[in-house]
């Protein structure tokens, strides 16, 4: 490659930098592949709506565990759902009982906000031609940024399950834990199943990732791929509930979002988990084909 | 009326469409023409972008030869950065073939672009990010540019334009000037073959404009192909070797500047009372269109074997013509480029 840059190119810029003879070193190095996805990570959870999204998700155990806090001091405690009120026995529940709040709405908007961003935003802001051009590849950026998406899948149900834990921790008794199948586990243990929940929810969230990275693809304004993601995540939790669709239920992207119940119970049963992630690793391989066929023919005119 | 205003009169008659082609200005291509594919920097062959309602580019023939500081020019509209987005693979074409830096694009990009700094349609950054993390950004990117030497080449890039400064202020508190110098900074991350800057002085300041100027002047030198475009002709003709002028989609003139300039008319004015006697002079010597105003009698040269001036005066005083007063206009770039593109200020689609 460097052969024919000074072959066929005439007299290459040697400015800025001395960097014409570094070019060859660099490509002779595949590790730095990775940099793009680096600089993707920097660059989406250095912003601050990211950052905003994340603090927003964190007020979810925040408020759920001040809230318990100050009904329990009251004395009036043990009105509240079954969840809820072992709380005050627990610290450790507030984590995961926050992640399982915040499931059917603020989770799927975050994910919604983030993945609908990926290529509209871009679009949007005209950094998507100045990418394209620097190159980056089109399937590349693609991959990249579903990588970014991706990783907020995670960040965000690790976000909740960290900051409750903590929280309780602060504001609760901290023992050994019972489960949904009557044993109790220790407290190292327990943090475990926490950190199992989150992952589950990270997987169940990565088929709409791909659905919002589609949808961006189709526009340039950010804004409307994340409604329409929004919608499209609470759309399916509607049809999920309606008894007349029933044939639909296993193809719907929500349908296994809140059977993460096996996880707290002894022994654990992965079924849930497995089918789960079957479902939404289906959605990824059919809206990423779409957003592949839709990025890498389409005229960026932004 | 005015001697411009009756110049690009005759040379725009009404009803009279461009050449669906580029038209050479002289007999021989010239320079961009002349060579084989491989000197060319740039070179598109029936180039045509069909959009649902309109055609943007009506089959463009560009040559932009190696080396070439290359203005293109053209109003408002007139399917420039059309253009640039498909030399640069940003969109398709629907007609004709592209190859930049002796690649077909976009089949090539992953091995043209690397080679090429690009400013398309303006500067576009990540405003919660400095003007450096962009950079950064960008760089990491392309492939090709190494991680290890990016810090440094960032910096070298952000000097020449200027803004070490602001470097690491987030680029929300950039002007418009900071932001286009920033966008020229991005093309120049690397070293660079062809650079493709689409209006780079918009919203630059006299100085900024001089300082971009001169910075294309310095990476010409380097060895560097430009393909410059502009809409202010002024802006182009001090610094451009090669022109080439879009009207409506259609490449309307391209050669060297020189060829532009000499594809000009130079009209001849004479001022004296004896008008139908120096016109009968004028006339031997083959001027065309004479009129006659008053004392002023005004006449085209003709564009091959013009006669020395100092001859006709000769001829005209010997015919006891009373020359008062004699020169010659020559049709500026600007008029020549007004001629070629129209001068109304209206959007022509």
């Amino acid at each position: 490659m460097s052969a024919d840059l000074s072959a066929g190119a005439g007299p290459a810029l040697d400015r800025p930098g001395s960097a014409g003879n570094d070019r060859g070193a660099g490509r002779a190095r595949p590790g730095l592949r990775g940099s793009l996805a680096v600089s993707e990570l920097l660059t989406l959870f250095r912003r601050r709506r990211t950052q905003a999204i994340l603090g927003v998700l964190a007020g979810v155990p925040l408020l759920i565990a001040v809230a318990v806090k100050l009904s329990s001091d009251d004395g009036r405690g043990g009105r509240g759902p079954a969840l809820v009120d072992r709380l005050s026995q627990n610290g450790l529940f507030v984590g995961v009982t926050a992640l399982v709040v915040s499931i059917p709405l603020f989770v799927p908007v975050a994910i919604g906000v983030v993945a609908g961003d990926t290529i509209a935003g871009e679009a949007n802001l005209g950094t998507l031609r100045y990418l394209l051009v620097a190159p980056a590849g089109r399937t590349r950026l693609l991959v990249v940024k579903y990588l970014g998406a991706a990783a907020f899948c995670v960040v965000a149900p690790l976000t909740v399950v960290v900051v409750g834990a903590v929280i309780g921790a602060a504001l609760f008794d901290v023992g050994p834990v019972p489960l949904l199948s009557g044993d109790t586990v220790s407290v190292p243990e327990s943090i475990v199943r926490a950190l199992l929940v989150a992952a589950y929810v990270a997987v169940s969230m990565l088929g709409l990732s791909a659905v919002g990275l589609f949808v961006s693809t189709l526009t340039e304004i950010p804004v409307g791929a994340m409604a329409a993601t929004v919608t499209l995540a609470i759309t399916s939790q509607i049809l999920d509930a309606l008894p007349q669709v029933e044939w639909l239920h296993p193809y719907l992207l929500s349908h296994h979002w809140l059977d993460l119940g096996d996880l707290l119970r002894t022994p654990i049963g992965w079924e849930s988990f497995g089918a789960n992630a079957v479902l939404q690793a289906g959605y990824v391989a059919v809206f990423g084909a779409l957003a592949w066929a839709r990025l890498t023919t389409r005229d960026v005119l932004s | 009326m005015t001697a411009r205003e009756v110049l690009s009169d005759e040379l725009t008659p009404d009803g009279v469409r461009p050449a669906p082609h580029a038209v050479p200005w002289a007999a021989p291509a010239g320079a961009a023409g002349a060579g084989a594919a491989g000197e060319l920097a740039i070179s598109t062959a029936g180039l045509v972008k069909r959009y649902r309602h309109q055609t943007a580019v009506a089959g463009i023939d560009l040559a932009v030869p190696r080396g070439a500081v290359y203005g293109f020019l053209g109003p408002n509209g007139s399917g420039k950065t059309t253009t640039i987005r498909m030399l640069l693979g940003l969109s398709t074409a629907s007609g004709g073939t592209i190859e930049v830096l002796g690649r077909p694009m976009p089949q090539d990009v992953r091995t043209v672009l690397p080679r090429v700094g690009a400013l398309v349609e303006g500067p576009a950054f990540y405003p919660f990010l400095s003007g450096a993390d962009n950079l950064r950004r960008l760089d990491a990117a392309d492939r090709d540019a190494p991680a290890r030497t990016r810090r440094v080449r960032v910096a070298a890039a952000l000097d020449r334009v200027g803004l070490t400064n602001a470097a690491g202020k987030r680029v929300r508190a950039y002007s418009l000037g900071m932001k286009q110098r920033l966008g020229i900074a991005a093309a120049l991350l690397g070293p660079r073959d062809l650079l493709v800057l689409d209006e780079p002085t918009n919203g630059l300041d006299p100085q900024g404009t001089r300082e971009v100027r001169h910075l294309v002047t310095d990476l010409a030198r380097d060895g560097a192909t430009l393909f410059v475009s502009s809409h202010l002709l002024a802006e182009v003709e001090q610094v451009c070797t090669h022109v080439g002028v879009m009207s409506a989609g259609r490449l309307v003139a391209q050669g060297t500047l020189a060829e532009l300039a000499a594809a000009g008319t130079s009209r001849l004015r004479l001022r004296t009372p004896d008008g139908p006697a120096a016109i009968a002079v004028l006339t031997r010597f083959g001027l065309a269109d004479p009129e006659v105003d008053g004392e002023d009698v005004t006449a085209v040269l003709p564009a091959a074997s013009a006669p020395e001036p100092e001859r006709i005066v000769a001829d005209l005083v010997r015919a006891d013509v009373r020359v008062r007063g004699f020169a010659l206009e020559r049709e500026s770039l600007e008029d020549r480029f007004v001629a070629l593109t129209g001068e109304g200020f209206d959007v022509v689609r």
